[in-house]
């Protein structure tokens, strides 16, 4: 029963983006079916991950061909769980770019081509979510790619236009790999399909196994933004439009670490890149965060963090144990909430300060108090402050690196610690200049060493004026730090979601079961 | 599994050369490099094929599984073919709006083309500027007036010293809208 949910997750926003598309001239229709379609979705995965629970993994093999030979959906715990935060990231991001796009008619987003591609995008998204097999999930990520290069290009300034260039042919690389990665995977195992592959891929001889990882790795280590692999975001993702930068940020990095999480549990279990995988976690935490101390553009500074704590995932996932999976889930789901939290605010002080240059900005705290609470908090969740959702997460990390016990893994610990320090550091210093720091004092040119010596953001092109801010994007930015604290509140059921969803991941038998139900 | 020499050949010769075109600076050849690389990579696909055979589902059953072709890799070649043009077309797009952003920049920098005299070296307020100019020359000429009105009305009431005036003026104006 809850199997014929599946295909809806994928048809709704696609219809939605073809219902937008038509309605192009009809800003308030589109808002209208954007927002039905992602609640109707949010609602759907809440649905599927309580099902999914009671009557295990739900699979639809599409067009009724069984499996192997079909593209089958496969829903999840993990699945579900991602599904359903998405949706409500995406329509959190949805409503306050709305109140933007009407407080600045045409200026940054043509309305009319928006929501056809954030449909598209969020489609891609849940696609590549319920996918069960890797050319399906291929497909996803090109159709989520396709509309993010499209959306990171909206209005075609030179700075945009620079940057997605950037953006478009890294991905587009990362593609050619994952392509020609599933080329070989098809001609070593003579099937595409993910729990398949998982039956079949013992039996190759060692070498072609780990070949056929490292692809699959550095295709998704791309998309996730893994360390030497990461350059490509910092420059990209902050020229955009504040709701779009919030979005990816949010959650296309997250796609990655779940195609890596699959990859490392499903198809290549086992143990083969443990250490491999922890060290490029633990340089992932440390020079992502190096970068971000660097910093003066908020934006910018937000980038280089998110690119230090995919390390965190990575070091979970590196782990592999039980209790190290529930820990990477319950981060991945606070990372993408708090994340896009703290880019919509940074979208607000941009609005409301003017710049987002941490040289340029002071006194805001006096004069918008409210932006200075919204700042806050999710700044000390993001730093792991207790008894937020970051402190949580990066405690089971630990707690379960320490079990481990391996001297590389105390190692990423200590990267870990480190790197949570260093980002409360670059946050508060945010707090510190652009909040609590008058405006007498900007302007009477004191210079301490602290702000000489930061990196300015190289496309910097003057501060824009004051404009109005509506009140629904302070109260959708409202909405998504209560929301971000919450995870806080209902840690308790979350994390006992988040263990069930690793129990199906670390022994994936049962996954493989409901897929090829006994085929081989 | 058996491949053809010639086509694992023309693969290895256009992945080289399509990395080795992409090596280069220019978008233009990124673009070239891109595409070799993509049809190498349908190349590789198709050539995971093996055997060749009977083309698959045309005589209701009358072939053998064993007789056929494998059609699979033709499927996923298909999508990605149909992949790689949007992604191509989409690229040439932004080829054209690149080089067009970069043409009205160089004829802005100009001191007698209009009213923009600058030092010469910054470029973003130039690239502002050549887009101001392609949204001026672009459809929607009405939406634009509109929004510049607004802009000058914004810049008389926000001045940088009246900006600590607090969240009291902004909503109010937010909710005039």
């Amino acid at each position: 029963m809850s199997a014929n949910l599946v295909p809806l997750v994928v048809g709704l926003p696609l219809l939605g983006a073809a219902l937008t598309l038509v309605l192009g001239r009809n800003t308030r229709l589109q808002v209208l079916v954007s927002t039905v379609v992602l609640t109707a979705v949010a609602v759907i995965a809440a649905i599927l991950l309580a099902r999914v629970g009671e009557e295990g993994t739900a699979v639809v093999r599409v067009g009724g061909w069984e499996s192997p030979i079909g593209i089958v959906l496969v829903a999840d715990r993990l699945s579900a769980l991602m599904v359903l935060v998405s949706a409500v990231v995406l329509l959190g991001v949805l409503v306050f770019a709305v109140g933007q796009g009407l407080a600045d008619e045409h200026r940054d987003t043509p309305v009319s081509i928006f929501h056809p591609t954030y449909m598209i995008l969020a489609t891609g998204l849940f696609n590549a979510f319920v996918a069960g097999d890797l050319f399906n999930m291929f497909v996803g990520f090109e159709v989520l790619l396709a509309a993010s290069y499209v959306l990171l290009t909206l209005g075609g300034t030179g700075a945009r236009i620079r940057a997605g260039v950037t953006y478009i042919i890294v991905s587009l690389i990362s593609s050619v790999f994952f392509l020609s990665a599933i080329a070989l995977v098809y001609g070593a195992t003579g099937t595409v399909t993910i729990a398949n592959v998982a039956q079949r891929v013992a039996e190759l001889p060692d070498d072609v196994q780990l070949l056929l990882h490292l692809m699959l790795l550095i295709a998704f280590g791309i998309k996730a933004a893994v360390f030497p692999v990461s350059f490509w975001l910092p420059d990209s993702y902050p020229t955009a439009p504040a709701p779009v930068t919030a979005v990816f940020a949010g959650l296309l990095t997250k796609v990655g670490v779940y195609a890596i999480i699959r990859t490392e549990t499903v198809m290549f279990p086992g143990d083969v890149l443990e250490d491999f995988l922890m060290v490029l976690a633990t340089l992932t935490l440390l020079i992502g965060i190096a970068g971000a101390i660097a910093q003066a553009d908020i934006k910018r500074l937000l980038s280089f963090t998110l690119v230090s704590h995919i390390g965190y995932m990575i070091f979970g996932i590196a782990i592999g144990t039980e209790q190290a999976m529930t820990a990477t889930i319950y981060y991945v789901v606070h990372h993408i909430t708090v994340q896009t939290t703290l880019f919509l605010v940074v979208g607000l002080i941009e609005r409301m300060g003017g710049a987002t240059s941490i040289t340029r900005l002071a006194g805001l705290l006096k004069a918008f108090p409210v932006l200075a609470v919204l700042f806050f908090i999710p700044a000390l969740n993001l730093g792991g402050i207790p008894p937020f959702s970051g402190f949580l997460g990066k405690v089971g990390l630990f707690q379960a690196g320490v079990e481990l016990g391996t001297p590389l893994s105390y190692i990423a610990i200590a990267a870990g610690a480190a790197t949570s320090l260093l980002t409360l550091y670059a946050l508060v210093r945010v707090w510190n200049l652009a909040f609590w720091r008058s405006r007498e004092e900007m302007e009477s040119g004191h210079q301490s060493r602290l702000v000489s010596s930061l990196q300015e953001d190289p496309d910097y092109s003057g501060g824009t004026s004051t404009r109005t801010t509506p009140r629904i994007m302070i109260a959708t930015t409202a909405a998504m730090v209560v929301l971000s604290v919450a995870l806080t509140v209902v840690a308790g059921p979350l994390l006992e979601i988040s263990a069930e969803a690793a129990r199906n991941v670390i022994d994936p038998s049962a996954y493989i079961e409901a897929v090829m139900g006994g085929a081989r | 599994m058996n491949a053809s020499l010639v086509l694992v050949l023309l693969m290895a010769v256009m992945y080289a050369a399509g990395v080795y075109v992409m090596l280069e600076r220019s978008i233009t050849r990124i673009v070239i490099g891109f595409v070799l690389v993509g049809n190498a990579t349908n190349i590789l696909l198709l050539l995971m094929t093996g055997r060749p055979g009977a083309p698959a589902f045309w005589d209701d059953g009358a072939t053998a599984a064993s007789e056929m072709t494998d059609p699979l890799p033709q499927a996923l070649i298909l999508t990605a073919i149909v992949i790689n043009m949007g992604i191509t077309a989409f690229l040439l797009a932004l080829i054209y709006r690149a080089w067009w952003l970069a043409r009205t920049e160089a004829k802005d920098a100009q001191p007698d083309e209009g009213d923009v005299v600058d030092d010469g070296d910054d470029l973003p307020e130039q690239v502002e500027d050549a887009d101001r100019v392609f949204e001026e020359t672009g459809a929607d000429a009405d939406a634009i007036k509109e929004e510049q009105d607004e802009g000058e009305r914004d810049d008389t009431d926000a001045e940088p010293g009246a900006r600590a005036d607090g969240p009291a003026d902004i909503d109010q104006r937010g909710v005039q809208r």
